[in-house]
């Protein structure tokens, strides 16, 4: 306590004021009880814009605590500039540890990524989510959705995926894609890619969504089943990429693509900053990367 | 006579909370109550902790008849108020030991806002000892064995009518002087192989 009044008078453990807290906490606790529903909560104004991640930044100050050890990473890097101020505003607020790390953390918020490193059953991922509602681009209406959940009438989201095959030949969303959580209800796992998706399956770890501006959250308890909508003769396919990361060489990690010149030039690299990092520090290098001690020097 | 409430109220309501976090993502886990508060309260240290850690003027609770003496002093430390019937709270408090459960009299919530169901805190004299229930569910790997002495007698079959109103019903959390336990709706107990 004393550590976090010195690092910022005036300001409660985490920022949150304790009622707001006990709102979310209360929030959380029917999101896990009801696994893939979205429990609707008084979301507060935060210090930053919606869409900054104003949903998760509020679950993860409720459930912070001083020896937590927290990591932010943003489309998988840790040194955007997203994950970076959402990083320091805890460390500010809430005086806890952070790091890059994905095996220290106890708490990992994420925007749009599930972290290369398999999740321990310690551990909490908080995502920040846009648009908790998968339905809602079939169907605006908040009335009409919540009835569909309740009759778990998903019939609307497979003509949605079945219109795809019949103009791709392919299921063509390649993000936030859909997924059944616990048999039961229809989830949007917030805009991960879908090479995310088979993570979330029988994870080890606690997954909590906070939605800001809709004012929602919902969660994955730890081993929880979570299957991709598919059909039987459209399986789901996670992405695959053609080549390694450039720089690690890694084949088995969702992989950004970086625009190198104005002549085409193009490299692919891990979206995962520290999973890469962790790879060349191990002695794998891409063929556009260079051996780290080498680098150092 | 009152009671004292959290020395430190904003790290030991989150030690409380976090406590009751982890004990519902992991159903039928032993899980170490995060902050004790009040020995001399008829709810014990543990669920007056969880009372004064989720409880405030915004929800309701109820007390099975045992435990009526608490009401003044939860209202006293949250500006929670007794509900006027068991299904008009959000959190019910149940001593096993002495009182009778129906699950059905709490509120369930509806098919369109299934968490507007009551979160019933159980005290049981102990987590271990009692006769084995295999459960499986969300949160846990394969099954999972709980071993509460002390349950009513058609107990298996409350939670049966419980998981039957599924995604609606009610949520368990039982707790001893030091330890807490969930038991989430989504939690099914396995009929005994034979």
């Amino acid at each position: 306590m004393s550590r976090t009044a010195e690092n910022y008078r005036g300001y409660n453990f985490a920022y949150l004021d304790e009622q707001t807290k006990r709102m979310i906490r209360r929030a959380i606790l029917k999101a896990i009880a009801i696994p893939g529903y979205q429990v609707p909560f008084a979301s507060r104004e935060m210090p930053m814009p919606y869409g900054w991640g104003t949903g998760g930044v509020q679950v993860t100050a409720a459930i912070l605590g001083p020896s937590d050890v927290l990591k932010v990473i943003d489309q998988g890097a840790d040194d955007t500039t997203n994950a970076v101020s959402i990083r320091q505003f805890f460390e500010k607020t809430a005086g806890v540890e952070t790091t890059t790390e994905t095996e220290k953390a106890t708490v990992i918020q994420t925007r749009h990524r599930i972290p290369e490193a398999k999740l321990q059953g310690h551990q909490v991922l908080v995502y920040q989510v846009p648009i908790p509602e998968p339905l809602r681009f079939l169907e605006p209406r908040e009335t009409e959705t919540r009835t569909l959940h309740a009759l778990a009438e998903y019939g609307l989201m497979h003509v949605r995926l079945y219109e795809d095959i019949a103009q791709h030949g392919h299921i063509a969303k390649t993000y936030a894609y859909p997924v059944l959580v616990a048999d039961r209800y229809v989830m949007d796992p917030s805009p991960i890619p879908k090479f995310d998706n088979p993570k979330m399956d029988d994870c080890a770890a606690l997954q909590l969504f906070g939605a800001g501006r809709e004012k929602r959250i919902y969660a994955i308890p730890p081993y929880t089943k979570v299957v991709s909508l598919d059909f039987e003769d459209h399986p789901f396919e996670a992405t695959k990429f053609e080549q390694p990361c450039a720089l690690c060489g890694a084949t088995d990690s969702y992989l950004d693509e970086v625009i190198t010149d104005d002549q085409g030039g193009r490299m692919f690299v891990c979206s995962d900053t520290h999973h890469c990092e962790t790879r060349r520090c191990e002695g794998h290098v891409g063929h556009l990367g260079m051996p780290v001690t080498e680098a150092a020097e | 006579m009152s009671l004292a409430g959290f020395p430190n109220p904003v790290l030991d309501q989150q030690a409380a909370f976090r406590a009751v976090m982890q004990a519902l993502s992991e159903p039928g886990c032993i899980v170490q109550a995060g902050a004790l508060a009040g020995e001399g309260s008829p709810l014990g240290p543990v669920a007056r902790a969880i009372a004064l850690s989720l409880l405030d003027f915004e929800v309701r609770f109820s007390l099975s008849s045992s435990l009526a003496d608490a009401e003044g002093d939860i209202t006293f430390h949250t500006g929670s108020r007794l509900a006027s019937r068991l299904d008009e709270a959000e959190f019910a408090f149940v001593d096993l030991r002495q009182d009778v459960l129906d699950l059905g009299s709490f509120a369930q919530g509806t098919p369109e806002y299934p968490d507007r169901s009551t979160t019933v805190i159980l005290r049981v004299e102990s987590l271990t000892g009692g006769p084995s229930l295999k459960i499986r569910g969300p949160g846990i790997r394969g099954t999972r064995e709980l071993n509460i002495p002390g349950l009513p007698t058609d107990f298996a079959l409350q939670w049966a009518a419980n998981a039957a109103r599924s995604p609606l019903g009610v949520d368990l959390i039982f707790v001893t002087n030091e330890a807490v336990l969930g038991l989430p709706r989504s939690t099914r107990i396995l009929p005994e192989a034979r």
